[in-house]
């Protein structure tokens, strides 16, 4: 058979759903096998979207997303997915279609190096040479980007070799010599933990992304209430604790709550679960938890003692390492008592700096309510994406997501333009759920092309616009450290996205009065098709509490 | 192992912090890798995005023609070596890295220098080349080109012996460095 036949043989012995993605001309013959391929794909309207969408797949789903493009430009256009799928770690299998072999190297028409391109922000590439390579290299991308950390894998051929006959064979075999990631956790250093958090007076779980990639926060709930350790996630990591709950801080980092962040600055033992010590998280390193010891477990072992010094390295991921800690740590029998203290220091906290804000007097709404009535307009059951900036910062405060694989967003790249299409492909991933997108004004313009794909393939998705006609968290820190002089962050009334959404063939509306809001809201919901919601809010309305960037804890504001 | 829950308190206070440090000597890594194209450049990109320097690097075959070696030297007083190392294990294409220790470690660099030496001068660099049992490879009437092998040390010796003379140019390989004993490297 053609080779470009074995990729749909393989991709559907892979388990594949749906593909995200865009012909062109180098990868003419794979489209080609759609016609009979049997597998289900989506004709997205920018790469961008396409990549994102299958990253919204992944992270909704747990499984790989797929995303093609073809040569030069579309390649181009899947950078920035690939390199969020790389930063938050989502396995995604992006296949891109390559000029023909014997104009690899002359600049021919829509070349582009694209192995060389990518080759920073994948997890690893795989640049076809001969076609009978193909399927191999099919399988070994989608084992690499499941397994140990998960990350993008990039699978670029040539066209001519797409459209050659090979004799195909399933695969059964990988052959990977250099690739074997340790996810069972050292035995010892698990014990050595274990009696580290027994001995432990104030210790913190501080739990991120990686606790949701291994599927286990069933495994963490049940450790940490195995005694009363308090729980705080990052923002990769919401959901994977269930909130709220007696043990659960709230999310920690910059915009995370004081009871967190104060809890991480007199911690003395912190037990990293999947979680990477990034900069958001830290503040200023070298004040950073200054009392705690860190036990860090993570499957990726360059991410020990990367950014923080760890006493207890354990190399293994979250369910496998979680699950034996927990058999340890309750054959030593610690007394849980001896937490009294340190409870009534974080209640205390908790008391005093809740999350708030001040509410309008009017009908005016606050962004803050904006998610507030989100959360009671889907009893909290919905997937939530989001794109970068204030919005997301507070829908990952004020939405408390009660499981994993609930909230969908960019965090290491901080995307802007993820939420729509990541939307799109968690609603394609699970389509019994609501699935809605809380965007910023500007955000949602980087990829609202593909409300035509949603409006086209009948992709339910509800998408919330905080409009605040500001690029908002730009806006927010030139009041706050550019002495309040704005530089172009204003994006004013433009533009109407009621008519945009209709454009476009979705429904469009405009929510402005909070006193309907939730009402409101759950019409859109329960309106059929894809539905996009200008919701106004306060225009000059502030994230807090935050920590200025490169400090410390102790310093947060608001 | 033996069972969970074996009772030998643990005070926090003995736990220390796996050593991160900067070792503050050179570091020499073996690494092999799988022969296949653009693995040296995954290696190169990592090395550039992550900020560590290469000082040298050299790559050859191995007795098994699926596999390179590839051997660089990297200043451990600059970089976390355990964080380079851990970095290089990430590529799938990287099979096995060794940090050589420099006790057990035999390393050799070969090196070219173009000297200009006119008649008069010509025998006491070849004086010089024979104690350091450099190999004169070529000479024409104002120039000889003279070949050393050895460490990167006696390199460097060599070098500011023989820059007096006007060195005209130098080439060196880099260092490639095997395990002493029986194990391999």
């Amino acid at each position: 058979m053609r080779a470009v036949d074995a990729v749909m043989e393989c991709l559907k012995a892979e388990g594949v759903e749906v593909v995200f993605g865009l012909p062109g001309g180098a990868n003419l013959p794979t489209y080609d096998a759609f016609v009979t391929g049997g597998l289900r794909h989506i004709l997205v309207r920018h790469e961008a979207g396409g990549g994102h969408a299958a990253e919204g797949y992944a992270k909704a789903t747990g499984k790989v997303g797929v995303a093609f493009a073809t040569s030069g430009p579309g390649a181009t256009n899947l950078i920035t997915p690939i390199t969020d799928a790389m930063m938050d770690s989502v396995p995604v299998v992006f296949i891109t279609g390559q000029v023909r072999t014997e104009l690899l190297g002359t600049d021919g028409f829509q070349e582009a190096d694209t192995i060389g391109i990518t080759m920073p922000v994948v997890k690893h590439s795989f640049m076809i040479t001969r076609p009978q390579e193909i399927p191999r290299a099919i399988h070994e991308a989608f084992h690499i980007a499941r397994s140990g950390r998960p990350g993008p894998v990039l699978v670029d051929i040539p066209q001519d070799l797409s459209r050659a006959e090979i004799d195909y064979e399933p695969v059964t075999d990988l052959r990977l010599p250099g690739y074997q990631p340790r996810v069972e956790g050292n035995q010892k250093q698990i014990r050595q933990a274990a009696k580290a958090l027994a001995a432990a007076q104030r210790p913190v779980i501080y739990a991120g992304g990686g606790v949701v990639n291994a599927e286990a926060s069933e495994e963490l709930t049940e450790f940490a209430t195995s005694d009363r350790f308090p729980v705080t996630c990052t923002l990769m990591g919401l959901g994977a604790f269930p909130a709220p709950h007696a043990q659960w801080l709230g999310m920690l980092g910059m915009h995370g709550t004081r009871a967190a962040n104060y809890a991480m600055d007199e911690a003395d033992l912190i037990c990293a679960v999947g979680a990477r010590f990034d900069d958001r998280i830290t503040g200023k390193l070298s004040e950073f938890a200054p009392r705690a010891k860190f036990i860090h477990i993570d499957v990726d072992p360059a991410e020990i003692s990367k950014n923080v010094p760890a006493h207890i390295p354990i190399v293994g991921d979250a369910k496998h390492v979680l699950a034996k800690l927990l058999i340890e740590y309750r054959a030593i029998g610690a007394d849980p008592e001896r937490l009294a203290a340190w409870w009534t220091r974080i209640e205390g906290w908790k008391e005093k700096y809740p999350l708030a804000y001040e509410d309008s007097a009017d009908n005016e709404i606050k962004p803050q309510y904006m998610v507030q009535a989100l959360f009671e307009a889907t009893g909290g059951e919905a997937i939530v994406t989001s794109d970068v900036g204030q919005h997301q910062m507070w829908a990952a405060q004020y939405y408390d997501f009660p499981k994993a694989r609930r909230w969908i967003n960019s965090g290491g790249l901080g995307t802007m333009g993820f939420g729509l299409p990541a939307a799109m492909g968690a609603a394609v991933g699970c389509p019994d759920r609501v699935v809605c997108c809380i965007a910023g004004d500007g955000s949602v313009q980087m990829n609202a092309q593909e409300l035509a794909t949603c409006a086209q393939e009948q992709i339910p998705i509800k998408v919330f616009i905080m409009n605040n006609g500001f690029l908002g968290m730009v806006r927010q820190w030139q009041e706050l450290f550019w002495d309040g002089k704005y530089s172009h962050v204003e994006t004013g009334e433009f533009p109407d996205f009621v008519k945009l959404a209709e454009a476009y063939g979705a429904t469009g509306l405009r929510f402005e009065d909070k006193t309907t809001l939730v009402a409101d809201m759950k019409r859109a919901i329960e309106t059929p098709g894809p539905v996009l919601v200008d919701v106004r809010v306060t225009r000059e309305e502030n994230t807090y509490p935050m920590i200025p960037a490169g400090q410390a804890a102790r310093e947060m504001v608001g | 192992m033996g069972e969970p829950g074996t009772k030998e308190p643990l005070s926090l206070e003995e736990l220390e912090a796996s050593t991160n440090m900067r070792t503050g000597r050179k570091h020499v890594l073996s690494i092999l890798v799988e022969n296949k194209s653009g693995v040296l450049t995954r290696i190169a990109g990592l090395f550039a995005r992550r900020g560590f320097n290469i000082d040298t690097l050299t790559v050859g075959p191995t007795d098994d023609e699926q596999v390179s070696r590839v051997t660089l030297t990297v200043d451990g007083a600059l970089h976390p070596i355990d964080q380079v190392t851990k970095q290089l294990h990430k590529l799938i294409n990287v099979l096995k890295i060794r940090d050589l220790e420099p006790a057990d470690t035999v390393a050799r660099e070969l090196a070219l220098f173009k000297v200009s030496a006119d008649g008069v001068q010509r025998g006491e660099l070849m004086q010089i080349a024979e104690i350091f049992r450099g190999k004169v490879v070529d000479v024409t009437k104002r120039a000889v080109i003279i070949e050393v092998t050895g460490t990167t040390d006696k390199i460097a010796a060599f070098e500011d012996m023989v820059r007096p003379f006007g060195l005209i140019e130098m080439m060196r390989t880099g260092e490639i460095a095997i395990s002493r004993g029986r194990t391999e490297t």
